[in-house]
């Protein structure tokens, strides 16, 4: 009961101590309503990214196996709305600034992580909406939507630490780090990786 | 063996062999190399602004030098417009824009607004705009990265090359 607090309390100041310290950046006070909205939908939806794995994995205290995976799903779905609010709200502050992006001919190196991020995410999105009509393997189809979570995560990782915006440093390397170590976990879980046929001689069948 | 050259150090020799190389030997026949528009440049651009002394409030001093390409000489009354997410508003505000003309040595200045990080980078943006100034050079647009935020000062070079 104690350890399960525990987990909770953990993750509940993991997703919102970034955005709590972001409320506090100096630089909203320079910015537009819509503009300070798009960047806080960008920092949900990374802090998104660390809960993800953690319920597809079924890792959380509480939570059948069955629950957990109907809230990855809904998490999901909000993380793509975050994403879809991030870009939608900068295109509104600056267009030109994002279709520079979503051509991949912006001067700023972050912006292309975070256009490979986009695709990734809307990418994994869709291959789980259609889940069922695909004809993957259960196997292929999981392996398939962890690589391109992973993107998802190196992406988001990599757009996050390169920009100067309203994440408060300490918190934004804490939250890169959590974010990578989950993204890390989905290899742990059962099936992922591919089983080797050298090297562990446990599982090695004996004529 | 392993030599410890600060990175720093290498990419300054390396780029210092790279200019004595016959690679950019054409360039230096022909002296001083224009200055390419920079990528995203003309963002947010709004033609026209007026000559002024000061953008708003002032507080952020943006200098330059405005040369001919090829012989380098400086190139007076050229109409620089300046603009940047600043203190005082965004790109896009009319307020946030203004022009200056350069001088007999070629060189501008404006105090506007402290210019603050936006789209990920504190930034501004130049323009030479060949519509708006009677000198007969090709338009340009600058976008400089300021090193930090927190920076008052930022220099920039329009180096022209006739129409």
């Amino acid at each position: 009961m104690l350890r399960a607090t525990l987990i909770w309390a953990a993750l509940g100041v993991a997703l919102l101590a970034p955005i709590t310290a972001a409320a506090f950046s100096p630089l909203l006070q320079w910015r537009e309503g819509i503009y300070i909205a798009s960047g806080f939908a960008g920092i949900l939806g990374m802090a998104l990214l660390l809960l993800q794995p953690l319920l597809a994995a079924g890792d959380l205290p509480g939570l059948s196996p069955t629950r957990s995976r109907r809230i990855h799903r809904i998490t999901g779905a909000l993380l793509v709305l975050a994403v879809v609010g991030h870009v939608a709200g900068l295109w509104i502050t600056s267009p030109p600034d994002v279709i520079d992006v979503l051509l991949f001919r912006s001067p700023t190196p972050f912006a292309i992580w975070g256009v490979i991020a986009m695709w990734a995410v809307f990418a994994a999105a869709l291959i789980a909406a259609l889940r069922k009509r695909l004809p993957l393997r259960p196997t292929s189809w999981r392996r398939l939507h962890a690589a391109l979570v992973v993107t998802v995560a190196g992406g988001t990782v990599a757009h996050a630490l390169l920009i100067q915006g309203t994440m408060e440093p300490f918190t934004k390397y804490a939250l890169s780090i959590c974010v990578g170590l989950a993204a890390l976990r989905i290899a742990f879980i059962g099936g992922m990786i591919p089983r080797l046929p050298f090297g562990n001689a446990s599982q090695r069948t004996h004529r | 063996m392993t030599t410890s050259l600060p990175r720093r150090t290498v990419l300054a020799t390396g780029s210092a062999a790279l200019l004595t190389t016959g690679l950019t030997l054409p360039a230096r026949a022909q002296g001083i190399a224009p200055t390419p528009t920079m990528r995203g440049g003309a963002n947010n651009y709004r033609p026209g602004a007026p000559i002024m002394d000061r953008i708003g409030g002032g507080g952020f001093l943006m200098t330059g030098t405005v040369l001919r390409a090829g012989d380098g000489a400086p190139i007076p009354n050229a109409r620089i417009q300046m603009w940047a997410h600043t203190t005082e508003g965004h790109e896009r505000d009319e307020r946030s824009h203004g022009a200056t003309l350069t001088d007999a040595q070629g060189r501008f200045q404006m105090d506007m607004p402290q210019i603050v990080p936006a789209f990920g980078q504190p930034h501004g943006h130049l323009a030479y705009d060949a519509d708006y100034d009677d000198n007969g050079f090709e338009t340009v647009f600058l976008r400089p990265i300021m090193a930090s935020a927190s920076d008052t000062t930022l220099d920039v070079q329009f180096v022209l090359v006739p129409a």
